[in-house]
């Protein structure tokens, strides 16, 4: 466990993939909880599948895999996913579940037959380009961390200027729009910070785990309170928390891959919220049963026997 | 807050008038020309089958929908220019009360107009609200989770809400759907009470037993206006056997005046 602190103050490596890690799970539990909130938490699972073939597309046209570049063409091409999926939903009859998984399965298939192409075409270097499936946190640099924080910073600095309208159209869209607030062009803000959440995220945990750091810390801090402030806050402790033990455990020496195990300790924290959750965990609402039905043994009748007659 | 709200208007235009609207989901037309004055201070239903556009009507006068034809103007000018004298709610089914936010966070959003952009309601905003909360009967519920709330409790938060908003025209969606006899009563009494105070209310509305009670004009919809006017001479028997295809079982009741409440 020291050694383990240590390495995490003094190990350059570890410390890099650590804070990469920590930034990600405050972005993905911070977008996650108005994801979620919003029944929109399979968003990130299609835009993060969506950033592959602009990876691709990013690495054919430069020919090099400089982390900054890569990451541009996944982000235009999630944030196309995006506006197609919110154009879609609009604009034509099929529901939002259906077009989320045309996105994610068109741009994700395109990216998988130009993963295959950049293969075949010699260059030799597409085992580079492959981490962005499963992520490889081990692969981020200081660069990338500072990179990764810029956009993390941006990304929470919209959310909280914008708090309160993120907020309302959250909880009442149709409300907003009577206010005068442009829903249609918040939605698409909120939609792109999702993208936004993404990026920091594919390097780490990859676009197939993605989902889960912006669905998961999200769904346990929902059952520790009632407040979205609150909720947006733990969220984003949990997921710093995860992406910290889960980049120490992988530096542990076992050999274990980072991305999911970030993804692993962060399902850990939310069976245990399930359980202990002080808002709508198991445990309380057990105990404020069994007390319920202790009073109401207590308040009635004790000539009436218990349970009933014969 | 932002001077324009406090600014009554100052106009003879009607609070709210609709003229020759016309609107389709692909080809399937949800109203038909429809046209009617809301008169300042009156309390008006509108009363229809269910698919009569009731709620598309109200879509479009906040310009939450584009009609195929028509306009409708509040104050004498479209929607957009208009809001600040309009409070909105919307039906109580609309949203998830599940939502992690309590009573007085929800009341405080009808506040979110006047704050404008990005800033954050503070100490003045929670006593408005708290003052709005208590009009309601709904003080000591402020700290509230919203889905621990009654439906006749929920309904009432977003009357709190629309209160806050300080407006003079209300246009309100089904209020009264799935409320218990007493929460009915209240916003009865709120309704009149805005009323009294020179607000003009417009309320969707599905029972028929309570129109002749509650409203002074109706307004009987079914894709066009089937008639519209004071209750006393719209809300006939004919008028109502029209908009409802003469299947309507007490029209003999609503005749004598009696209610289903």
């Amino acid at each position: 466990m020291v050694d383990l602190l240590n390495d995490l103050l003094f190990d350059y490596t570890i410390r890099n993939v650590a804070l990469g890690a920590a930034v990600l799970g405050v972005v993905g539990g911070v977008l996650g909880s108005f994801a979620i909130l919003r029944r929109q938490g399979l968003f990130g699972d299609a835009l993060a599948h969506a950033t592959l073939p602009g990876v691709c597309v990013a690495f054919i046209l430069s020919g090099a895999k400089s982390p900054a570049v890569l990451l541009s063409g996944a982000a235009l091409s999630a944030g196309l996913g995006a506006l197609l999926i919110l154009t879609v939903v609009n604009r034509t009859r099929i529901k939002q579940d259906a077009a989320l998984g045309i996105v994610l399965s068109v741009f994700f298939g395109a990216g998988t037959v130009l993963l295959t192409y950049i293969g075949r075409s010699g260059s030799g270097d597409q085992s580079g380009l492959d981490r962005f499936i499963f992520g490889q946190a081990a692969t981020i640099v200081r660069d990338d961390v500072v990179t990764m924080g810029i956009l993390a910073a941006l990304a929470l600095l919209v959310v909280a200027l914008l708090f309160k309208e993120f907020k309302l159209l959250s909880f009442d869209p149709a409300f907003a729009a009577s206010l005068g607030f442009p829903v249609a062009r918040l939605n698409v803000l909120l939609t792109l910070l999702i993208v936004v959440a993404v990026i920091v995220g594919i390097q780490a945990v990859g676009v197939v785990l993605m989902a889960a750091m912006l669905i998961i810390p999200a769904a346990a801090a929902r059952q520790w309170t009632d407040g979205l402030g609150a909720m947006v806050v733990i969220s984003s402790l949990f997921g710093a928390f995860s992406g910290v033990s889960g980049a120490l455990i992988s530096a542990t020496g076992a050999n274990l891959p980072t991305g999911p195990l970030i993804v692993l300790c962060a399902t850990a924290l939310l069976v245990l919220s399930l359980f202990l959750g002080r808002s709508r965990g198991f445990l309380w609402g057990w105990i404020g049963s069994r007390q319920n039905r202790r009073e109401a043994l207590r308040s009635s009748d004790p000539s009436i026997p218990y349970g009933g007659g014969a | 807050m932002k001077p324009q709200n406090l600014e009554a208007p100052t106009t003879d235009a009607s609070p709210l008038e609709v003229r020759g609207i016309t609107a389709a989901y692909r080809d399937k037309p949800v109203l038909w020309d429809v046209s009617f004055r809301v008169p300042e201070g009156q309390l008006v239903a509108i009363v229809g089958p269910n698919g009569a556009g009731k709620t598309t009507l109200l879509k479009i006068i906040m310009g939450l929908m584009e009609p195929a034809a028509g306009r409708a103007t509040v104050y004498g000018r479209p929607f957009s220019k208009a809001r600040q004298w309009v409070g909105y709610v919307p039906q109580r089914g609309s949203v998830d009360w599940d939502f992690p936010t309590n009573a007085l966070d929800v009341v405080q959003m009808g506040l979110y107009g006047r704050l404008g952009w990005f800033r954050r309601p503070g100490r003045r905003e929670r006593e408005t609200a708290m003052e709005c909360l208590a009009k309601v009967g709904m003080a000591d519920f402020a700290g509230r989770q919203i889905s621990q709330l009654s439906g006749g409790q929920q309904q009432r938060v977003f009357l709190a809400r629309a209160l806050a908003q300080d407006a003079r025209l209300y246009l309100t969606d089904e209020p009264f759907a799935g409320v218990d006899y007493k929460t009915e009563q209240a916003i009865v009494a709120l309704l009149r009470e805005l009323k009294a105070s020179g607000r003009t209310v417009v309320v969707v509305h599905h029972d028929l037993g309570t129109v002749g009670d509650y409203f002074d004009r109706v307004v009987l919809l079914n894709k066009g206006v089937v008639a519209e006017g004071p209750v006393e001479e719209a809300f006939t028997p004919e008028n109502v056997a029209a908009a409802y295809g003469g299947t309507v079982a007490y029209l003999a009741g609503a005749e004598r005046g009696w209610s289903n409440g």
